[in-house]
């Protein structure tokens, strides 16, 4: 893991605040813990942030700070601790290829190779277009159905580089793929049909 | 194999409906009143016949850790987080639970709840994981829309549950760093003790609990402890959600009895392994923090806590890895200790540094760049990082190595002649 | 609860609440740490204090855990506890291998070198083997944290006491660490200077060369230094302070650890301003000729002096003994005028309405230790940040262990812990003296309640009056309790803040205006009327000498700063570095402050001076060492005698408590601490280089940016 530091003063924005949707959305989520543990909240108000800014802004920071009655650095030690927080820009997609050893196992290269072409040479850098960057994470949880990465809040899952360059170049072209397996399969049984529960079915 | 009526997690796969009315069709919520008018001591006396032991990877049991939470509710509130930070490379099962059986967990929720005297409960679920998130949340409104939960809920004992979303570390989930984290804190393990029954979310007594652990919990007491005690095998009772990546024919989730064999396993449910068992290499048997077995234990082992125990390694999150002959052991191994080195919090010294300079020297020797000399050495800084952290993820960084260096020093040994010749040409 | 623990084969007793690390020091066994500190709380992260607790499968991080947590082996045998064996041994080797990996071997260029923990246990637990660890070490980027703390990154360890003490003693949360895993940073907010008066104590906590003092960076090694012990004199806590000097020079200022009175604490105008003990410094007696300085010889400038006193009468004479004078030239000045025949002296540069009796009614009585102890605390007209920057630690520290009610009448300031403000005005006191403000019902509930006084209550014009009010609350909510300490029982919960070092020794010894004298308005009053003709500052920097009209000055002290601006002879004195002195801090403790340096040029003792001076002027002082001053000072104020303790409450005795103050009308202005900047509050700290780069970026840069 690199450094995670936020972007430099000349990317930032002068200001953040949350929409009136997303206030809302907030009001709920820090009414979910006791009085007094507001701070428990501060994860889920940087959500809100990113999703509304697509990234965490150092403005967006200080906001949330003094919302929660944080210091400052309590929320950037937190910003800068999860690594789904984004503290630089991101492309309008951000493709997470998740590479530990289970997907690497089955094929994850190919993966990395297939954003390599499609998005940008490097990862965390914008592709030409604007709408996308990837990235290599670690384990995503989806391991039975390796390779896969995440686009968004969405898991493509059972990938080889064809089927990832066919995914990417679908996004691009402003189609949403059906999320899960892309192999046929409904989810985490057995290809071709489970051996299991068959007579609950 | 587990007949389909022995299994808890009959919508594993999602071929029926999430939903509440489908979840109640497959058994869910059914007179969950009676359940809890057995009494929190009895709840957790049968929970302690079944023998259920941890699923989230320590396998420690859940009766027994339940029973450590104050008998009664001082001026602190109790409270039950559950630990959906589901990160465990080559562990994918909570989230089949959450996305397909919500509801199932709900209620397991709300009867451990009650047991342990808690009016609220929090499931911590992996940042990652959002869909689930929002499937998981869908459940929840359903549960309070019918006012299976809630303030005044049909069961006669208030219970709130929240989900709370973590931001991408796998750290979480550790149970004290995951109280730090849901207390809006980096995710940094705390020093036991105190332990969380006593001192746990703001203070307050808390019991941590895998999402299998509690979902379990609610068919446990319908169908009697005996019933779950008597599948698997003596102290590894019950099913288990099995995950089985890597190379097999068909990678899938499975619920299993406890203590089938591997070799079973992977045959019956993951079509084999690829190319067939013989051209197995090694297996991690219980998520990646557990060291790997060659092919010669595989053939017999069984898959259970004790089991895997007494072959050096463990059953974990019973995350089956498996390795064919193709595989790049080294490398293999390698991604695991970058994959330490990247979740290591930072908080204590030799996980900090140690998961670094495993990397380092693993790096070296997938490409054979090192000596013979120096597996001693890796392996002794393997033992000073091990039992010396603050939390877990110390000794699950150095397990996989020992278990390389224990199965595969040939390899590391051959890796390094061959590089050592053709720098002499 | 105590409970026995064999610890490396010796059976002890170790009280429950304590760490294992302390009950191992308690059986005499060394143990190493890094991160554990004894007045922060509990990290447990850098490992290096493994132990052995036999049959546990695992080493124990000894300051992790509690006594109580230790449970007897199961035959009913005390637990056994090794700090020594060879898994101990092992252990500890194999984390500092760990912390040595990314650690540079940069010693000879560290400033931490020779003192450094890390290298005084890799002598005991660093291999002999340095070729184990074969990769590049890790680079950090340095951290700007101000100008008083010099970071090299890469040599941290990440053992996180600066962020703790940040946190929790000096509440300034602005430290933390970010990123995770190797690549954790310790920094500031967006590398904001660390902005507390209490920044430096992080260098001493540090316990490798990450933080240490930029002001000192690269000017003596720890061998090269002479230490002395010393008391320190920008505030009037003296707090405990070692001055290591190397020639003449004060290289630098650190704390000595005190538990009654700076824990282990200095502010950082305590420990930097110490360059201003080498600027504008007056080194050679002056006499003004013609408008003009002119250097001329001690027995000439006497001359010039003695001429004018015997030019002038007493009525017309007078003398102000400043903030920073030891007792010893107190004593002396006093004994000088009271043998001139002069009434007119005062020590109350401020304008202070304090007696010089009761005595009780100028001490801080509750004393240091004794806010640990407060669950109910009235401030009045102060600014404690500002004016004793490590007791406002320690009300910081009784709101976290005791969470006390803290209540201000005055301005308000951000005190670092939550005050409930009742009220700028004076007249506030009045309604909680009479019971109706519901503040005097909190008081009278707590069974521990106090006030402090600060200088903004009482340096004003109806100071006697105010001082009246708050004697009145004093004795109307029980803040007078029994006799004796607050560990015994005892409890005096009325407290004057004074801010002069020097302040409660000159009352001590009667440096007030005699019957019929004038006080520092008096004195100036008259010098501006042509009344007073000849006036004698002692060090006093801090009046309006523009109101010294056309009477003869004479300055003794130290610096070039307002009165030896405004003097018609000027003596050069000793700083409190450079004379061994007495000390009365404002509980009353009286402390010694040994000579560490000579002062610079023809400079000498203060004392030694007026006792010269008596001599040209035919009233010689009867005493020709300090030693005699001395017992000249235990004869007139007999406390003197016992040093190192504060004074031991009475019990309530209406007699005092009726004769503190003077009842009065109060005025309507805000009660505000004459303190408008912490870091350059007398002459030493006005010379200081350091200290005028922490205003310009703390107060006057802070002020401005709030302006705009």
């Amino acid at each position: 893991m690199s450094l995670r530091r936020l972007a430099p003063d000349e990317m930032q924005p002068q200001s953040f605040a949350f929409n009136a949707q997303n206030e809302a959305r907030v009001a709920r989520e820090i009414a979910k813990y006791p009085a007094g543990r507001q701070a428990s909240a501060v994860i889920a108000m940087l959500w809100i942030g990113q999703e509304q800014e697509g990234w965490v802004t150092k403005p967006m920071i200080e906001a949330i700070a003094a919302r929660l009655s944080m210091p400052f650095i309590r929320v950037l030690e937190v910003a800068s601790f999860y690594t789904m927080f984004n503290l630089i820009p991101v492309g309008e997609h951000l493709v997470q290829v998740c590479t530990t050893t289970p997907c690497w196992l089955r094929g994850s290269d190919d993966v990395v190779a297939a954003c390599k072409k499609h998005i940008a040479e490097k990862p965390g850098e914008i592709s030409p277009d604007g709408k996308f960057s990837w990235m290599e994470v670690e384990c995503l949880g989806a391991c039975v159905n390796a390779p896969m990465l995440q686009i968004g809040k969405d898991f493509y899952e059972d990938l080889d580089g064809p089927k990832t360059e066919a995914l990417l170049e679908a996004v691009r072209s402003g189609e949403t793929p059906k999320p899960g397996p892309q192999n046929g399969r409904r989810s985490s049984e057995p290809m071709g049909g489970p051996v299991a529960l068959k007579e609950v079915q | 194999m587990l007949a389909d009526k022995d299994r808890i997690f009959t919508n594993l796969y999602g071929f029926g409906d999430p939903g509440l009315e489908a979840a109640k069709k497959r058994g869910a919520w059914d007179n969950t009143k009676k359940l809890l008018e057995l009494g929190p001591s009895e709840i957790v006396e049968q929970i302690k016949k079944s023998g259920l032991r941890g699923r989230g990877g320590a396998g420690f049991p859940t009766g027994l850790k339940w029973s450590f939470m104050p008998k009664e509710v001082k001026e602190r509130p109790h409270y039950l987080v559950v630990n959906a930070d589901e990160s465990e490379p080559g562990t994918c099962k909570d989230r089949d639970i959450m996305r397909h059986d919500p509801h199932i967990l709900i209620e397991g929720c709300m009867v451990a709840s009650f047991a342990m005297r808690a009016h609220a409960c929090y499931i911590y679920v992996r940042g990652e994981f959002i869909r689930e998130r929002e499937a998981l949340q869908r459940a929840v409104d359903e549960a309070y829309a019918a006012r299976l939960i809630g303030k005044n809920n049909v069961h006669g004992w208030d219970f709130d549950l929240y989900v709370h979303h973590g931001a991408g570390a796998y750290i979480c989930g550790e149970e004290t760093a995951l109280l730090e984290s849901l207390e809006g804190k980096k995710g940094q393990p705390r020093m036991k003790p105190p332990f969380p029954a006593n001192v746990g979310l703001y203070g307050c007594p808390t019991t941590v609990n895998n999402v299998e652990s509690i979902a379990v919990g609610p068919t446990i007491l319908r169908r009697g402890a005996e019933w779950f005690a008597g599948l698997g095998r003596p102290n590894n009772t019950g099913t288990k959600v099995f995950c089985i990546s890597g190379h097999v024919n068909k990678p899938c989730n499975v619920e299993e009895a406890m203590g089938i064999p591997l070799k079973e396993l992977i045959e019956k449910h993951a079509g084999g392994v690829r190319g067939g068992w013989d051209n197995l290499l090694a297996v991690i048997p219980g998520g990646s923090s557990v060291p790997l077995l060659p092919k010669s234990i595989c053939d017999e082992v069984l898959m259970d806590f004790d089991s895997l125990k007494a072959v050096q390694s463990g059953l974990g999150t019973a995350a089956v890895i498996v390795m064919d002959k193709s595989t790049d052991v080294v490398k293999a191994i390698q991604r695991l200790s970058y994959f330490y080195k990247h979740e290591s919090c930072g908080q204590c010294t030799p996980c900090r540094e140690g998961t670094g300079w495993m990397w380092r020297v693993m790096t070296r020797m997938q490409k054979g760049q090192s000596t013979p000399a120096e597996i001693d050495l890796l392996y002794e800084v393997t033992k000073q990082v091990e039992g010396h952290t603050i939390c877990a993820l110390g000794d699950a960084a150095a397990w996989p190595i020992q278990g390389l260096i224990r199965h595969f020093r040939p390899e590391l040994e051959r890796r390094m002649a061959e590089r050592n010749k053709m720098a002499a040409e | 609860m105590a409970r026995k623990l064999i610890i490396d084969g010796q059976e002890i007793e170790a009280d429950d609440n304590i760490t294992l690390l302390q009950a191992c020091e308690q059986a005499g066994a060394e143990v190493p740490r890094f991160c554990y500190h004894e007045r922060l709380s509990v990290a447990g992260n850098c490992r290096m204090c493994l132990v052995e607790w036999v049959g546990a499968p695992k080493l124990q991080a000894s300051c992790s855990l509690q006594v109580k947590d230790i449970f007897p082996n199961k035959d009913g045998t005390p637990a056994r506890i090794n700090t020594n064996s060879p898994i101990v041994k092992k252990g500890r080797e194999g984390v500092m291998e760990f912390l040595l990996i990314n650690h540079p071997l940069d010693c000879p260029i560290c400033d931490q070198g020779g003192e450094c923990d890390l290298q005084d246990e890799a002598m005991g637990y660093g291999r002999a083997a340095f070729d184990r660890f074969r990769e590049n070490k890790r680079a950090v980027d340095n951290k700007y944290m101000g100008p008083l703390i010099k970071t090299v990154m890469t040599r941290c360890i990440q053992c996180t006491r600066c962020v703790r003490f940040a946190t929790e003693v000096a509440g300034v949360p602005e430290l933390g660490a970010t990123g995770r895993g190797e690549d954790v940073e310790i920094t500031t907010y967006l590398e904001k200077a660390f902005a507390s008066e209490l920044s430096g104590n992080v260098v001493d906590l540090c316990p490798v060369g990450a933080l240490t003092s930029r002001p000192y960076a690269f000017n003596a090694r720890p061998w090269e230094l002479r230490k002395t012990e010393s008391i320190d004199v920008m505030d009037a806590q003296g707090c405990n302070i070692r001055v290591d000097t190397r020639g003449r020079e004060v290289m630098r200022v650190l704390p000595r650890t005190n538990d009654d009175v700076n824990e282990e604490w200095i502010s950082d105008k305590t420990r930097h301003a110490r360059d201003g003990l080498l600027r504008q410094r007056l080194d050679k007696p002056y006499v003004k000729k013609g408008g003009k300085f002119v250097a001329v010889s001690w027995p000439e400038a006497f001359a010039a002096i003695a001429a004018r006193v015997a030019a002038t009468t007493p009525e017309k004479m007078a003398a102000i003994a400043g903030d920073l004078c030891a007792a010893e030239e107190i004593k002396a000045l006093k004994d000088l005028m009271t043998a001139l025949g002069v009434a007119n002296i005062d020590c109350r540069q401020d304008g202070a309405k304090l007696a010089a009796a009761p005595r009780a009614g100028y001490l801080f009585n509750s004393t240091i230790p004794g806010i640990d102890a407060a669950d109910a605390i009235l401030l009045i007209g102060t600014n404690p940040r500002w004016e004793a920057p490590v007791l406002n630690a320690r009300i910081r520290k009784a709101w976290l262990n005791g969470n006390p009610r803290i209540a201000n009448v005055g301005v308000a300031h951000d005190l670092t812990y939550p005050v409930e403000q009742l009220g700028e005005r004076a007249d506030v006191l009045e309604a909680i003296a009479s019971g109706s403000h519901p503040f005097a019902q909190v008081l009278k509930d707590a069974k521990r309640p106090m006030l402090i006084l600060g200088p903004g209550a009482i340096a004003r014009a109806d100071g006697a009056a105010v001082l009246k009010l708050a004697a009145k609350i004093a004795a109307e909510t029980g803040m007078i309790g029994p006799a004796g300490t607050a560990e015994e029982g005892g409890w005096n919960g009325f407290n004057v803040l004074s801010t002069a070092a020097s302040r409660v020794a000159a009352l001590d010894l009667g440096f007030v205006p005699d019957a019929g004298g004038r006080d520092v308005a008096g004195i100036l009053d008259g010098a501006s009327k042509g009344e007073i003709e000849f006036v004698y500052l002692l060090g006093a920097d801090e009046i309006d000498t523009k109101k010294l009209g056309s009477a003869f000055v004479i300055y003794q002290g130290t610096h070039g700063d307002a009165g030896a601006h405004r003097a018609d002879v000027i003596l050069p004195g000793a700083a409190y570095t450079e004379k061994s002195g007495l000390y009365a801090n404002f509980e009353g403790r009286v402390q010694l402050a040994e000579r560490a340096a000579f002062p610079p040029g023809e400079a000498k003792e203060d004392w030694a001076i007026l006792r010269a001076l008596s001599e040209v002027l035919g009233k010689r002082l009867p005493y020709d060492n300090v030693d005699a001053v001395r017992h000249a000072i235990v004869a007139a104020a007999p406390h003197f005698a016992t040093r190192d303790a504060a004074p031991r409450h009475p019990g309530a005795d209406p007699a005092i408590w009726n004769a503190v103050g003077t009842e009065g009308a109060v005025g309507a202005a805000p009660l505000a601490s004459p303190i408008t900047d912490f870091y350059l509050t007398n002459p030493i700290a006005r010379a200081s280089e350091t200290m005028a780069e922490c205003s310009r970026l703390f107060v006057s840069g802070a002020a401005k940016l709030a302006a705009e």
